[in-house]
């Protein structure tokens, strides 16, 4: 144990970051050797290289974490600030499928899984984690074993049973926080319910990881969860500028620490640097793509294993992401953190997720982006993988169209797995949406 | 009357071409089954048509476009409204069936694409589907009028799926049920295909057809039906995509 801990914080303080350090100076090396191609991109962010030394350290670190550290595997909207306080370190499944569908490893991990029974209509982010589960096959080299599953159910139904069927696997405990659906706003009884679970689980993470949970250390870390949070809101609203300086696909790749990394001094530093780069551009007119004649709102996941090709295609003829409802939405709900009454606060947080909300308020926020972003065009991506997002989205194309007179159009794909994705037609889609703003 | 541009659409199933004059018009037209190397096929229809007319920009369209030696490439959505614009002169709502992928496109007050939808990845509802199940049954596309005309009733062919409806036909024949009912059955699934991915319809809108498949009067009867309004065939419907392209480069 005292030996597995010392590898582990030596991983994760000294030789992780030296080995990052050498991997990011060797990438652009050979970057720098290839003839730089014409690209409809503005420069690349500074912090791009901060970001990817951050992550690859997380999952460094990670891999050195079980019998080091008390280990949890959490869904995105999973309050994690207690967990944090409490010393855990805390696996994303979600964000590693991702990197998953990035690194074009989705399609294979899904054969796994779908060979033991597991239907192909199950959403290819559970369906990349178990197959990582069960195969051990990671882009990270080894994802460390948890002690404690935490899943909450205010993004879908389907972290349940994903997470009932990786408890089996691991025989670990597992934390269910069940939020009811929001219709408005949340009654006071609703989230006393949540608060009541909340307390349960804190037993449970307590007993596991030995310690018990300190109210400073809480307060501590749902104060930096509140910073982090209306720091990465102040990184988005940068693209409320014309051009904007950097572009939402970016957004996508910079909101993995707010995500996964949330409630944490290192995260906070980060978006402090990108905030800082942000500004620099929109002072010195730098925009993100090279340019920007159109203005988009993006609705749902992104199509990870297409970003490059969506958003090329999009720069070439001078569209620009400038905001998307999912990026928004881990600046939008962690405002309400209260770091006098963390626990409390989190219950109210995490029961008003997007995706636990009702269409109404979906609707506005779309407005508001479209409004406050000053976008002439919508895309809704319609996931075959994630159906709270995609369910409405007919509904909200036609009010989008007709009360803000923008453009909009649905997009097809999945946000993991490319055999659920159609290129050619995805392409004609895009392109012909392009056409029609001629 | 001189030639002023060309327009090629390089479908999934046909490739059609066309030479059009300052007002529009067509001058020259050619359609053929499309070939896998699409460079060669777009470049011999082309040269012939500048052979008989001389030259003149060119706008391609369709799956094959990106292979096509052209000024201007357009997606199909873009083309296919131009040319029905240019045909009909009236907003309204235009459906291609093609053989890859079924469109359903609103023309705005002035021609402009309002809206579109098309069929999802697989090839449910399209020409193809078509193709298929009266491939299994035997039935020439030409054929498919006077049968369904025949019909005493249609049989239900639940399935727009081409695979799942290719069985269920098959075990209809086994079943002993009449091809013609069974032809009118298929017509009709596919109908209420098109008709879900029109959505509704407003009150006193226009539907135009354009495409192969609107050559065949017992589909568009039977869409007419399913829709509860007249469509209007936009003339020489297969070569409307084409004849858009051609309208974007025309000087």
């Amino acid at each position: 144990m005292i030996a597995r801990r010392l590898q582990y914080e030596l991983m994760s303080h000294a030789l992780g970051p030296a080995m990052v350090a050498y991997q990011t100076w060797s990438d652009e090396r050979r970057r720098s050797r290839r003839a730089a191609k014409e690209s409809p991109f503005g420069p690349q962010l500074e912090c791009t290289r901060k970001l990817k030394e951050l992550m690859t350290r997380h999952y460094l670190a990670g891999r050195y974490a079980d019998g080091a550290v008390p280990v949890a595997w959490v869904t995105s909207g999973f309050p994690v600030e207690f967990l944090r306080a409490l010393g855990f370190f805390c696996v994303y499944p979600e964000n590693h499928a991702a990197l998953c569908s990035v690194q074009r490893k989705s399609a294979e991990l899904s054969e796994v899984v779908e060979k033991e029974g597991y239907s192909r209509d199950l959403c290819s982010y559970a369906r990349s984690d178990i197959g990582c589960a069960l195969s051990l096959k990671t882009p990270v080299g080894r994802l460390p074993k948890p002690d404690l599953l935490a899943c909450c159910t205010n993004i879908c139904q389907t972290v349940l049973y994903w997470y009932r069927a990786l408890a089996e696997h691991f025989r670990v405990p597992l934390v269910l926080l069940d939020t009811p659906f929001v219709y408005g706003s949340a009654s006071p009884h609703q989230i006393q319910y949540v608060r009541d679970q909340l307390g349960e689980a804190v037993e449970t993470a307590e007993r596991i990881s030995g310690r018990k949970l300190s109210g400073e250390r809480m307060q501590r870390t749902a104060e930096l969860a509140l910073e982090g949070a209306n720091l990465w809101g102040q990184c988005l609203e940068q693209g409320r500028h014309s051009p904007s300086p950097w572009t939402g696909f970016d957004g996508f790749f910079h909101m993995a620490p707010i995500v996964s990394l949330r409630g944490s001094e290192e995260t906070n530093d980060y978006y402090r640097l990108l905030l800082a780069e942000l500004q620099d551009r929109v002072s010195r007119g730098i925009s993100g793509i090279r340019e920007e004649r159109h203005r988009l709102v993006w609705d749902n996941l992104p199509v990870w294993f297409k970003v490059r090709d969506i958003s090329t295609s999009l720069a070439q003829r001078g569209f620009n992401l400038v905001c998307t409802s999912y990026t928004n939405a881990w600046a939008e709900a962690g405002k309400r953190m209260d770091p006098q009454d963390p626990l409390g606060s989190a219950a109210r947080v995490y029961t008003h997720i997007i995706l636990n909300q009702d269409l109404n308020n979906r609707m506005e926020v779309l407005r508001r982006l479209a409004t406050e972003y000053r976008a002439d065009g919508a895309i809704l991506h319609s996931d075959r993988s994630c159906k709270p997002y995609s369910m409405g989205q007919v509904d909200l194309r036609e009010k989008l169209a007709s009360e803000l007179g923008i453009k909009v159009l649905l997009l097809e794909a999945d946000h993991a797995d490319p055999r659920a994705y159609s290129s050619e037609q995805g392409e004609t889609r895009l392109a012909a949406f392009m056409e029609s703003f001629a | 009357m001189s030639v002023c541009a060309f327009g090629i659409d390089v479908g999934s199933t046909t490739t059609k071409a066309v030479a059009i004059d300052a007002g529009g018009r067509i001058l020259e037209r050619r359609v053929e089954p499309s070939h896998p190397r699409i460079e060669e096929q777009s470049a011999r229809i082309l040269d012939s048509l500048r052979g008989a007319l001389g030259d003149a920009p060119v706008g391609a369209t369709g799956y094959g476009r990106k292979r096509v030696k052209a000024g201007r490439i357009l997606t199909e959505i873009t083309c296919h409204a131009r040319g029905a614009w240019t045909c009909a002169r009236r907003p309204g709502v235009l459906i291609d069936i093609g053989g890859q992928d079924t469109k359903v496109i609103r023309l705005g007050p002035s021609g402009e694409v309002t809206d579109f939808a098309m069929n999802e990845k697989c090839a449910a509802g399209t020409g193809r589907f078509l193709e298929v199940i009266l491939g299994r049954l035997q039935v020439p596309f030409s054929e498919v009028g006077d049968l369904v005309a025949k019909a005493a009733k249609a049989v239900p062919v639940s399935s727009t799926c081409t695979v799942f409806a290719e069985s269920e036909v098959i075990s209809l024949v086994a079943q002993g049920e009449p091809l013609e009912g069974i032809v009118r059955g298929l017509l009709q699934s596919l109908a209420a295909r098109v008709s879900a991915l029109a959505g509704s319809l407003p009150d006193g809108s226009s539907v135009f057809m354009s495409g192969g498949v609107a050559l065949n009067r017992a589909m568009v009867e039977t869409l007419q039906k399913v829709l509860g309004r007249p469509v209007e065939v936009l003339p020489e419907p297969q070569l409307v995509g084409a004849l858009g392209a051609a309208l974007s480069v025309r000087s």
